[in-house]
């Protein structure tokens, strides 16, 4: 039973496990929801898909199969007009009825008539899944004739073919957005947790073993905490090329700001020389030399490079090739200095990655940083901190 | 045993269908959704439903899977000796029981909610698999194995923050809470404010909406921030007209405080509706 349904599901690269499948079966046969399909739907889709990011998919899966269910040969035929006259008394309160009856039942039936005429050209399937599927014909074929709420309310009569044919899950999907709450679960990776700071939890191990050698004299033992010690300089190109990358910039340094607790953020522009600030805004006011920077911090700390490492190839290899200054040193020296400081490093650029190889200057980064360049989506991150791992 | 939504929460049907299908089949259901839609707050209004007793379990990025089961207090029975008080000579004395062997002995069913597994290590649900499964553990110290009396129906909510184990899946129901749509918000405010006047709750969920789709911002209003908001409208008693002046002029709706709680998303705001009203 509905095995057809599952290898459907698989084919369609949905990760649904035998398990699961016979757990479906299983809240089929302990009669879960009713009989109609959109409960059928929920079901399958509670017992099934496991990830919200599949659920379009399953959105997709499901309506292809079934679509094909309703096309079956025999339910095609017209409604009966009695059918529906007889439906609508069944599901109708008095006063509705009497409402009904204001209307007149023929102009209602004539009307109901033509929307589901016009409904079947329209979309497919939902005239005919309104027969087979036994509730509400007017609820189900989702218009009200003249504006009259019939049967039930209006949460009740949405229909399952219009919830996985709205797709509303469709921004869930994977590798679509790169929101502050995705970036702060891949930065999570770079947790390193180690002991350090005031004693303030008990060791048992040790209390116990201090306990013994006192031949039974309490001894108590104690340690710091775990922290999270990882400590990150982040250098973000700001300004020229980088203001169509702001915002995923933004994203990437408010959740980077909030994940780790020794963070030293610096700004730079297109590449690193002797100069980088700490504040845009008093940029030309406010230097901090190069120098300081990698005396200051230790070679503990891991370097993150932001930037999109688009500019001229003088920029990164020529004496005095900075847009902004006369530089005494080229820029790609600064850059090696930096990682010779620095040896966890990775460059970050929000370009996507198949534009890389048309730039010569991405390919000259690249080069110094001995490829360590990875794309700022979700996944390169992930590269990044696994690379900074290492 | 089913679950119709109560008085106080608006459950949609396909919720609703996913708590019958795992209290009938007794299964963990694992809920996830935006924050403030309600993930905790359905297993409390399932339990006063139900009438069962509810055993909450909330996890921290220390808490331990053992925990949650039992706990063996070695410092006070090292305590215990030094003073030579009799209760050392059992070991069954220092064993403090976890929420799932409360659950476990319960004389009826109980609703457990494990709230925010993703907190945790990420062996945490690993670490629970066998537990939830055939709902029984051993306790090593006093050689005994505690099974449940009753399955207790259980909740587990997620906010995302990391992948769970796909063999901890497989044995769950999922179900993910989307944002309400209108209609079923209008609903929710219903259910808090059953006196609520039509035409500002109009009003309101016009300008909440409108807040929720201005892009850019850091953080979106969720249900309980625009319940909150309502709780202060009404208290001031604001009239329906205020949040949306009749010269069609756009306006920064009144206490929107409430509803966004980031300075530069306040920031933001405040700049778009500038520029919408100089536009004009």
């Amino acid at each position: 039973m509905l095995i057809d349904f599952f290898l459907h599901l698989k084919a369609r690269k949905l990760p649904v496990s035998t398990r699961e499948f016979l757990t479906l079966l299983e809240a089929l046969r302990a009669r879960v929801g009713g009989n109609s399909i959109d409960d059928f739907y929920f079901l399958s889709r509670a017992c099934l898909v496991k990830d919200e990011s599949h659920y379009d998919r399953y959105d997709r899966a499901f309506g292809e199969y079934f679509k094909g269910v309703t096309e079956i040969p025999g339910l095609e035929a017209e409604l009966p007009e009695e059918w529906l006259r007889a439906m609508a008394k069944k599901l109708l309160t008095p006063e509705e009825k009497a409402k009904l009856e204001a209307l007149g039942w023929d102009k209602l039936m004539e009307e109901l008539k033509k929307r589901l005429e016009e409904q079947k050209g329209r979309h497919q399937g939902g005239s005919k899944w309104i027969g087979t599927g036994g509730t509400s014909p007017f609820g189900n074929s989702g218009y009200h004739p003249e504006g009259i709420r019939i049967g039930g309310e209006s949460a009740g009569n949405r229909t399952a073919v219009k919830v996985w044919a709205k797709r509303e899950f469709r921004n869930l999907d994977d590798n679509v957005e790169l929101g502050t709450r995705n970036i702060k679960i891949a930065l999570r990776r770079l947790r390193r947790f180690a002991r350090e700071g005031a004693a303030e939890e008990l060791d048992l191990d040790e209390t116990i073993r201090g306990t013994a050698r006192n031949a039974g004299w309490l001894d108590l033992k104690m340690r710091p905490e775990r922290h999270n010690k990882v400590k990150v300089l982040l250098f973000l190109d700001i300004g020229g090329s980088m203001d169509d990358h702001v915002r995923v910039c933004e994203e990437m340094f408010s959740a980077a700001k909030s994940e780790f607790k020794h963070l030293e953020h610096f700004y730079f522009h297109n590449c690193i020389y002797d100069f980088v600030w700490r504040d845009n805004t008093r940029r030309h006011g406010e230097r901090l030399p190069l120098w300081d920077v990698m005396h200051r911090y230790g070679n503990d700390y891991k370097l993150v490079l932001v930037g999109d490492a688009t500019m001229s190839p003088y920029e990164i290899v020529h004496p005095g090739g900075s847009v902004e200054y006369n530089n005494e040193e080229a820029g790609a020296v600064w850059l090696r200095r930096l990682l010779d400081a620095y040896p966890a490093a990775v460059w970050l650029n929000p370009e996507p990655e198949r534009a890389w190889d048309y730039r010569p200057s991405i390919g000259l980064i690249r080069e110094i940083m001995e490829s360590r360049m990875f794309p700022l989506t979700l996944d390169g991150l992930a590269r990044a901190m696994r690379e900074l791992n290492k | 045993m089913r679950f119709e939504g109560s008085s106080t929460y608006v459950a949609t049907a396909d919720l609703k269908l996913a708590v019958n299908a795992a209290i009938t089949l007794q299964r963990p259901l694992l809920i996830k959704g935006e924050p403030g839609t309600g993930k905790t707050m359905l297993a409390e209004e399932v339990a006063a439903a139900l009438r069962l007793p509810l055993l909450q379990w909330h996890v921290k990025s220390t808490t331990k899977a053992q925990q949650g089961l039992y706990e063996y207090d070695a410092v006070s029975r090292l305590r215990d000796s030094q003073l030579g008080d009799d209760r050392v000579r059992h070991i069954g004395n220092y064993i403090v029981k976890g929420v799932l062997w409360q659950a476990f002995e319960a004389e009826e069913p109980t609703v457990i909610l494990i709230d925010e597994i993703d907190k945790a290590d990420i062996e945490f649900p690993n670490d629970l698999l066998r537990e939830l499964d055939r709902m029984e553990f051993h306790v090593y110290e006093t050689r005994e194995t505690i099974r449940a009396r009753h399955r207790p129906i259980v909740f587990i909510t997620s906010n995302n923050e990391k992948e769970l184990p796909d063999a901890f899946l497989r044995r769950c129901f999922f179900h993910y809470i989307k944002f309400p749509d209108r209609e079923t918000m209008a609903r929710i405010v219903d259910v808090h404010f059953p006196g609520l006047k039509q035409d500002l709750l109009k009003e309101a969920l016009e300008v909440f909406f409108g807040l929720r789709d201005v892009p850019g911002l850091k953080k979106k209003p969720s249900t309980s921030e625009l319940i909150d908001w309502l709780k202060l409208l009404v208290a001031e008693d604001i009239p329906p007209e205020a949040l949306h002046s009749k010269d069609n002029k756009v306006v920064v709706p009144p206490l929107h405080g409430a509803l966004l709680k980031n300075e530069q998303d306040v920031h933001l705001f405040e700049r778009l509706v500038f520029m919408a009203q100089r536009n004009r």
